[in-house]
């Protein structure tokens, strides 16, 4: 006590030195969270770039440090690749535009027509599939895809049958688990849309579905985009739920997977896991050309 | 029913109008007539069931009880869309991610007003509300009294039989509040339509209305003109509410007045005399008490006056000749109240 208190006190010297240089102040708040963004996130994604350049030599399997194009010149010529980078591509924008199709009526009770209580309750009830484990549920989806599993039982009775395991399949599973983080941000956009404003364009003559028209998709729009940054991306490096109900499908995470432990070949790796980045690059330059991230 | 009798000249008419939520009487029975062309206000405090009243009659709200009509029509059951009326809400309600041009043209465009016509008939509200130059701008960039003002013309571009607003001036400073008072009564008169008014403010009711209704619980306390409602509240509540309502009741009234009831006399009629003795003249009743409390406003003074016969009065005088110096002296002093037999009116009602 008498050491806080007294006027050369260690701890009361530090507080008036901290109070006197704003920018020590701020260095001590920011240094740990900006070594981390530095050093693990964007100095791994350097080192990743980097290693794209280089090779693994043939016989030993050792990488060879030398800056070359070679990875990207396979990755642009073997049309294999060119097929799957556009897979994973479709398979994102369908998990996409599956999420918001589900997410945005589902966001709209929760925001504009629930009781309060009842928001409270949904809000959870969004929330909650995301304490279970990932394989968890992407198992689940497996027994449910299965030829004896509750989709054909429910569709057998039609005459009809499931799709099985495969690309169909991933989607789901995939539209499944990132559903959440397409709900929370329309649902926080919805919110912040008064009800004045409906009650405003009915006032005016429209009706229900111009007032959605006009009102309630442009305004909520930049909320669907922060939505849709999650999900596509989620789903554009995705490997391990196509490997659980995707049948024999590859998409880029399993390439990269792959090169990393059966085919030993690192730089590979690297050079095909750049692809998503670039392909997030352009997505998020897109965005912002809509001008939907600065409303957000 | 006599259809012909409720509709030629009524714009609004209410009959039997009840709303609940749930367990809650928003709105207990409530029958009103609002003229053709009139500036009528629906005043009461905040919960007194007036913004649901005019909820109602927008279409935002069904009545769980009683009839709405428009004009002679029945609207009871119609949504918002397809009634001829117009609100300006409290919030404005602006569409943020619309200029100023294209919230105005709104609601000609869902009615598929051709693009010129609707050009010019925005253009010619926005000068209506002094905004021209504005269209470009999205609400964001405006200022609350403009805000409001393109919430005005957006409403009023429609060209509906009854525009409504929701305590409209809510949000505004007071300067701004005055100014756009004055406006409002004057875009009224200009344009000839019904305008129904919701405020929780007295002042602004008495000096922009027509007439008033005065709400309180859910219920209309008192309709009149705004020297009717102020001169002579119906009830102990529109005293009150309507200005300050100085009681006189019980023993006191029995003493100082010569009968029982309830009494009330508004603090301007009120006199302040300094010698106690000197002649009262004819048609005049006083009290005698001590100043509790002397309240300097500038161009007034308001003395708060305990009386030798029980209760309290607040009285209002101007102060022609007085400074604050003199009038700060009169606290604890002993004084005489006096007033016109006129100014004293009886009230019936529950408090």
């Amino acid at each position: 006590m008498s050491t806080l208190t007294s006027p050369g006190g260690p701890v009361r010297r530090l507080a008036g030195l901290l109070h006197r240089r704003p920018y020590l102040r701020l260095a001590g708040l920011l240094s740990a969270p900006l070594l981390w963004l530095v050093v693990a996130y964007l100095g791994s994604l350097g080192a990743l770039f980097l290693a794209a350049f280089w090779t693994t030599d043939v016989f030993t399997g050792n990488v060879v440090k030398q800056f070359g194009l070679a990875n990207f010149q396979e990755l642009w010529n073997q049309s294999v690749y060119r097929t799957v980078t556009l897979r994973s591509v479709g398979v994102a924008v369908a998990v996409t535009v599956a999420d918001s199709l589900v997410a945005f009526p589902m966001a709209f009770y929760m925001a504009k027509m629930a009781s309060p209580r009842a928001q409270r309750w949904l809000v959870i009830a969004v929330l909650t599939p995301l304490w279970a484990s990932y394989l968890v549920k992407a198992y689940a989806w497996r027994i449910m895809f299965s030829g004896s599993g509750v989709l054909n039982w429910l569709l057998d009775p039609f005459g009809l049958h499931g799709p099985g395991y495969g690309l169909p399949a991933t989607i789901v599973t995939l539209a499944y688990l990132w559903l959440p983080y397409m709900i929370l941000p329309i649902y926080a956009g919805l919110e912040r849309l008064p009800n004045s404003l409906l009650d405003a364009a009915g006032d005016l003559g429209a009706r229900s579905f111009r007032t959605f028209r006009t009102i309630i998709w442009p305004v909520a729009f930049p909320a669907v985009v922060a939505g849709s940054v999650f999900t596509f991306s989620l789903s554009l490096g995705d490997y391990i739920s196509v490997k659980i109900v995707g049948g024999r499908s590859q998409l880029i995470g399993n390439v990269v997977y792959d090169n990393v432990g059966a085919a030993n070949n690192l730089p590979f790796a690297a050079a095909v896991a750049t692809v998503p980045v670039a392909i997030m690059v352009i997505y998020l330059v897109a965005v912002r050309r809509t001008g939907a991230l600065e409303n957000l | 029913m006599n259809t012909e009798e409720t509709g030629m000249s009524s714009a609004v008419s209410l009959r039997g109008v009840r709303k609940t939520f749930g367990d809650v009487t928003a709105v207990n029975v409530v029958d009103l007539e609002v003229h053709d062309g009139e500036f009528f206000a629906m005043l009461g405090p905040s919960g007194s069931g007036k913004t649901t009243v005019l909820r109602m009659i927008a279409g935002f709200e069904t009545p769980t009880a009683g009839h709405v009509r428009l004009s002679g029509r029945d609207v009871t059951k119609l949504p918002p869309f397809e009634r001829d009326v117009n609100t300006v809400f409290q919030d404005y309600a602006l569409f943020p991610h619309m200029n100023v041009l294209a919230n105005v043209e709104y609601g000609l465009k869902v009615k598929k007003v051709g693009r010129d016509e609707r050009h010019e008939r925005a253009l010619q509200a926005l000068s209506t509300v002094r905004l021209q130059g504005f269209e470009k701008r999205k609400p964001g960039q405006l200022s609350g009294g403009q805000r409001q003002r393109v919430a005005l013309a957006r409403a009023l571009v429609n060209r509906p039989k009854v525009l409504l607003l929701d305590e409209p001036l809510g949000a505004l400073d007071l300067k701004l509040r005055e100014e756009m008072q004055v406006e409002l009564k004057a875009i009224q008169r200009q344009i000839g339509i019904t305008f129904l008014f919701v405020t929780h403010d007295q002042e602004e009711a008495l000096t922009m209305s027509d007439r008033i209704a005065v709400f309180n619980a859910g219920r209309i306390e008192q309709v009149g003109t705004p020297a009717e409602v102020y001169e002579n509240p119906a009830s102990a509540f529109v005293a009150g509410f309507v200005g300050t309502s100085n009681l006189i009741e019980g023993r006191t009234a029995l003493s100082v007045l010569g009968r029982d009831g309830v009494y009330s006399v508004r603090p301007e009629k009120l006199r302040v005399d300094i010698d106690l003795d000197a002649e009262l003249p004819e048609g005049e009743h006083s009290a005698i008490g001590t100043v509790a409390e002397v309240v300097y406003a500038g161009a007034a003074t308001r003395f708060v006056v305990d009386l030798d016969a029980g209760g309290r009065l607040v009285a209002m005088q101007q102060n022609l000749k007085a400074s604050s110096m003199d009038v700060l002296k009169l606290r604890d002093a002993r004084v005489r109240l006096a007033w016109r037999r006129e100014h004293e009116f009886s009230i019936t009602g529950p408090m």
